[in-house]
This record gives C-alpha cells, structure tokens and sequence, in this order.
C-alpha cells in the first residue's frame, strides 16, 4: 500500500470530505511524527505502536570500497516499536 | 530537549486547526488511518510512505531464547513481527538543526 492508497481507502469512509483534505490529513500525520521525532520528542500512538529516536555514537568508519578509515558523527536513527495490539493481532492463533 | 509525546490527541488537535474538521471527526479519522496501515500488516501487505518510512511484516520462525534473569532456556514460538524503515528523507531530517538535543 502506497500513501495515495492510503488516501483512496480513507476516502471509502470518509466520502463526504475532499480528496485534497484527505491528502492533507495524511500529510499532516506523518509530517507531526516527523517533527516530533526531530525535537527529540516520542511518539505513542496507543495499539499500534510507538516512534523514538535513538543515538548512535560517533564512530571510525570505514569506506567499504577504499578501505580508507572515515570519522562517522553521532546521530539519531528513527525507531518504531509496534503495540501490544499490533503484536497480538500480528500473532492470534488461527484454528 | 523538549522530551513530550506526541498522541493521538495531540495529532487530531492539528487535523481540528489546520483542516476544519470536529475534534471527534479528527480522531476518527486518525484512529481509520492507523487501522488501514495495521489491516495491511497483519495480511502481510507492505506499507509504502513516500517521505516517511515503509513497514513491513517479517515472519521469525521457532528459535532457543534464554530467559535472561533466571538463564533457563525456552523455545520462543514462530511469530510475525512489524518493522519500520525510516526514509532518508526522514533520517535526514532528524539529524538537521534542532534533532540532537533529545
């Protein structure tokens, strides 16, 4: 699934609202995680899951063509944890 | 720095200002928008966010996993796992001006 797929499907529940604002609705969502996750802040969206940013030290690198030795600077990785319920739903026993 | 979590309200709060729709309709339709993405992954389908990220259902299969406090071994099921790849444009936009100072 795509972002616009995501707007169609949102759009078969939400058919009195216009295409553009769906888009914008979804710009809108991702574009808040991001943001948040820049300040540092966390993200808890309860049931599906969690975003957070996590450092990563400064290290000596390597060019893996050259071999030759680069510094590498600290940095934040974005990281998503799913929730209890995207996990359970994930994982729920089918007899 | 600022070390606040964002949630769902904080989310349909910026939907209310900047699209006009109700406090409650702006909820709904976040809470549509994270059961659209969930359907997706739990039928293996892989979520594609230009600009953001992409999910994606791995399946684990049956491993030995050591419980780590009491050492004793168990057999951990096979089971499905979401994972995130964050987008360059996101990776990059994280580590630019204000990111560094969680």
């Amino acid at each position: 699934m795509t972002k616009s797929e995501l707007v169609l499907r949102l759009m078969s529940k939400y058919s009195h609202l216009r295409k553009k604002d769906v888009e914008k609705i979804v710009e809108i969502v991702l574009n808040e995680i991001t943001d948040a996750l820049s300040k540092g802040d966390r993200v808890e969206l309860r049931g599906f899951g969690s975003f957070v940013t996590k450092k990563r030290e400064a290290r000596q690198g390597r060019n893996p063509r050259t071999g030759e030795s680069v510094a590498v600077q600290e940095k934040y990785v974005p990281f998503f944890k799913a929730g209890k319920e995207m996990r359970e739903r994930l994982n729920k026993k089918v007899s | 720095m600022s070390n606040q979590t964002v949630t769902r309200a904080f989310l349909s709060e910026a939907i209310f200002k900047e699209v006009g729709l109700s406090r409650t309709e702006s909820l709904d339709i976040i809470d549509d928008f994270l059961e659209i993405i969930s359907k997706s992954l739990e039928t293996e389908e892989q979520v594609k966010l230009a600009g953001f990220g992409t999910f994606v259902t791995r399946k684990k299969t049956e491993r030995i996993g050591r419980n780590p406090k009491t050492k004793e071994e168990v057999m951990i099921t096979p089971r499905r796992v979401v994972t995130f790849r964050s987008s360059r444009m996101m990776r990059n936009k994280v580590n630019s001006g204000e990111s560094s100072t969680s």
